[in-house]
């Protein structure tokens, strides 16, 4: 879509050059030692140039870009052979000379748009605040120039808006907020960590497409980023940072097109995934009509009422079958009634209207003994799996409790325990460690074991990986569809992203305030739906603009 | 752990040795009588001085450490069990259920504590027992209150759905997961409530309803002291202390458990 820019060569003149960067390492004292969070690394930003860092959390993307502005906290220490800004030698910055920087001469945009807006404060006021701070505009024009930053951030009626709260915004609204707060007084640099991470795929496009016009005013752009697909997008210049170290750098159509270190390609094969469809594992997909139907919903309709008078219908008319082996892709902007609809499936939720058959019993005619028996034929795998998880108990613990609920003997529950870890791909060295211990792929590997343990005929997952780093994500997704080979396991797949889904999904629902505006076969829907809806959905997720290779 | 924590834990580790052993720290007798040696001051013979009856106060102080000890204990031992068993069946046994149960407890709150505590007393009679009894009803609309918030609050999360996910009943998931998880807050208001007890039951004993003459037990003994307040001052001091002592180093122990409770569950 954009080619590659042709000011990043290394001819360029040195007036261009904002930022220098060359062997900046960062430490952190911990109680535990010292740990090195950033281990040398080089890089330099130019006037109007977005240079990208990729990598995962913990991989010391963020510590670095905060080391350019003071804020890599009171336990860092920054070292580096070079560190200016325009020309200024940040090594001896004192603290008056970092807030002049912050603010004036660089913006941050965070990811979480709600922390960093005062709850208490207006939206217009928070805008304002660095007009007055560093006098950008005499205190008469702050007014029309906070409406101004409003109306260039794309905030539709800024007049009414920047008298609003945080919490009165979407989230789209408040990271435009934000960012029309880091741009008012029209810095050099504008930092930007994650910033659409927390976003519905259509604001995500919105908010890359607002950054990318301030390219053209000759702000230059840091971008931080877990997703290289997100980066590919507008980035000129990408790093890809591993373990405090940079392992790969170059244009991004380079760095994508043909990666050479592992983890680059390892990062790109897991944005190049959601081009699969599932059954790479060879399984080929469940037989056509062949297998049980496992889970049946039939018309789905779930109100609430309101505070004051008035209901909200957050699940309206839903139907849908899932058989044997097969996964159920149910894919909705956020608020759009897929959780609930998967509540509805596990039973923990009645129905208003309609009902659900497990094996063909339906959830309102069991009680007692018989619907806790029905319970463990469908399970359910949460975002976050830790707070599934009891927090006093071990993975063997956990992993033993639904079993003895069905009184297995406690020699063969050691033996079924093995087996769990084996499908999931965990060592029995966790066992004893508490989940809160473990890192977020395990977590959502031993929430998998778990969820198998009960032999269940179908397990809902409600946005399994979202909260995972993209290459974890891979290696969590193809857990998933290789305990689906093995045990012949129905999933029921919920997410916002659409990648994911289409990767694991034999059929896919589409879901739009509480209605399924869309139903069918995932290569059908994906690739020739019709439906506004589900096109505006898809124009939505970043793409990479390049020929990637099929099959593995 | 601090220096205040050592030293709390200390106090605390010595006033239970002295609770369990009170032999072992003096060779005297509490209840002795020595007519001619009443209200003497604190010298090498009796340390602590005697008092009117020329009892040793050393003595007595540390017979008195199993009477105040017991007395705060039972006391939140009863308030806990019958505050976890309220607490439980207002939050899971339904709406109306709750209701009578908390509107209940709001009408216990809302009598002052120690005239309670006091009628309580009154009508079972003066004595160790029944001093416990009259502090634990005191106290345990705190304890239910508690339970059952934390009873509500565990009962939504997560893991306590994921259980009944795995076919458990809700007696079962109630008593796995969410009492254990409800411990750390009990626990906490517990150890600090055991501080406040023991000077309750002290004042109870003061006013002549605990634990009857001659035992040995602070609260009494700082109200023999009262008449001979203007000749000797070492009969009101010493027990007067080693209630501060004891109120201190349970408050400041407590305390430290509860900082830690809270840090783990962050």
């Amino acid at each position: 879509m954009r080619p590659a820019t042709t000011a990043t060569g290394p001819d360029v003149s040195r007036t261009a050059e904002l930022v220098a960067v060359r062997d900046l390492a960062v430490t952190f004292a911990t109680r535990r030692g010292p740990v090195e969070a950033v281990r040398g690394v080089s890089f330099r930003i130019e006037r109007g140039q977005v240079v990208a860092i990729v990598g995962e959390s913990g991989s010391g993307k963020s510590v670095t870009a905060r080391s350019l502005v003071g804020l890599a906290g009171d336990d860092a220490t920054v070292r580096a052979q070079e560190l200016t800004f325009d020309g200024a030698d940040l090594r001896q910055a004192g603290e008056r000379a970092w807030r002049t920087l912050r603010g004036r001469r660089a913006g941050f945009v965070l990811q979480d748009a709600l922390g960093s807006l005062d709850p208490l404060r207006r939206v217009g006021a928070e805008v304002a605040e660095p007009l007055r701070e560093h006098r950008i505009v005499p205190p008469a024009g702050i007014e029309p120039e906070v409406v101004r930053l409003l109306t260039e951030t794309g905030v539709p009626a800024p007049e009414s808006r920047a008298r609003q709260y945080p919490h009165q915004l979407s989230g789209g609204l408040r990271q435009r907020a934000l960012i029309a707060s880091a741009l008012a007084a029209r810095p050099d640099l504008l930092i930007a960590d994650e910033p659409t991470t927390a976003l519905d795929a259509t604001v995500q496009r919105q908010v890359l497409r607002l950054l990318r016009e301030r390219i053209a005013d000759g702000t230059a752009i840091l971008l931080i980023s877990h997703d290289i697909g997100v980066v590919a997008e507008i980035a000129d210049y990408v790093y890809v940072m591993k373990d405090g170290l940079f392992v790969e750098e170059g244009p991004p159509s380079k760095v994508l097109e043909s990666p050479t270190h592992p983890y680059t390609k390892t990062l790109v094969a897991a944005v190049l995934g959601t081009s699969r469809g599932p059954g790479r594992h060879g399984s080929g997909g469940p037989a056509d009509g062949g297998e049980p139907v496992v889970l049946r919903a039939d018309g789905l309709v779930k109100r609430y009422r309101l505070p004051g008078r008035g209901e909200f219908t957050a699940v309206e008319g839903v139907s849908a079958t899932v058989s044997a082996g097969e996964t159920l892709g149910i894919v909705g902007e956020s608020g759009s009634g897929k959780t609930t609809v998967g509540r509805l499936l596990t039973g923990l939720l009645s129905p208003d209207e309609g009902r659900v058959e497990v094996d063909g019993r339906p959830w309102d005619e069991l009680r007692g003994r018989a619907r806790r028996a029905a319970r463990r034929r469908i399970q359910m795998i949460y975002q976050n799996p830790l707070a599934s998880f009891d927090p006093r108990y071990t993975a063997r613990l956990l992993l033993e409790e639904p079993l003895r609920v069905d009184r297995t003997p406690a020699r063969e529950r050691a033996r079924h325990v093995a087996r769990l870890l084996e499908y999931v791909g965990l060592d029995e060295g966790i066992l004893d460690r508490r989940a809160r211990d473990l890192s977020g792929g395990q977590r959502q590997r031993l929430a998998i074991a778990r969820a198998l343990a009960p032999e269940p005929a179908v397990i809902v997952c409600d946005e399994p990986v979202s909260a995972l780093d993209a290459s974890i994500q891979a290696q969590v997704l193809d857990v998933l569809a290789e305990v689906q080979e093995r045990l012949g396991v129905a999933y029921v797949f919920i997410s916002h992203d659409l990648g994911v889904v289409r990767r694991l999904s034999h059929r896919v629902i589409v879901m739009k305030e509480g209605q399924v505006v869309e139903t069918g076969e995932t290569a059908t829907v994906f690739d020739t739906s019709q439906h506004p809806y589900t096109k505006s959905l898809l124009d939505a997720v970043p793409r990479l603009h390049i020929t990637y290779p099929t099959g593995t | 752990m601090t220096k205040s924590v050592w030293l709390g834990t200390a106090v605390l580790a010595l006033l239970v040795a002295m609770a369990a052993l009170p032999s072992l720290f003096t060779g005297a007798d509490p209840d002795a009588t020595d007519l001619n040696a009443t209200l003497r001051p604190p010298s090498a013979e009796h340390w602590l001085g005697t008092d009117q009856n020329g009892r040793d106060l050393y003595a007595r102080i540390v017979y008195g450490v199993r009477p105040s000890l017991l007395i705060g204990a039972g006391a939140v031992a009863l308030a806990l069990a019958g505050g976890v068993l309220i607490g439980v069946a207002a939050a899971q046994l339904g709406r109306v259920v709750d209701q009578v149960l908390s509107r209940s407890l709001d009408v216990v709150l809302s009598v002052p504590g120690l005239l309670l505590a006091f009628l309580v007393v009154a009508v079972l009679g003066p004595g160790a027992g029944p001093t416990c009894v009259g502090l634990a009803v005191v106290s345990l609309p705190v304890f239910a209150r508690v339970v059952r918030t934390e009873v509500i609050r565990i009962r939504v999360s997560q893991y306590v759905e994921a259980a009944h996910g795995f076919g458990l009943g809700r007696a079962q998931v109630v008593l796995r997961h969410v009492l254990p998880n409800a411990f750390g807050p009990v626990m906490a208001l517990a150890t600090v409530s055991l501080g406040a007890m023991i000077v309750a039951g002290s004042s109870l004993s003061f006013v002549g309803l605990g634990p009857q003459p001659p035992t040995a037990e602070w609260g009494a003994m700082l109200a023999e002291s009262r008449e001979f307040l203007a000749l000797a001052w070492w009969p009101a001091a010493f027990p007067g202390a080693a209630i501060t002592l004891a109120v201190l180093a349970v408050t400041v122990v407590g305390r430290h458990l509860q900082d830690r409770i809270e840090r783990r569950r962050a």
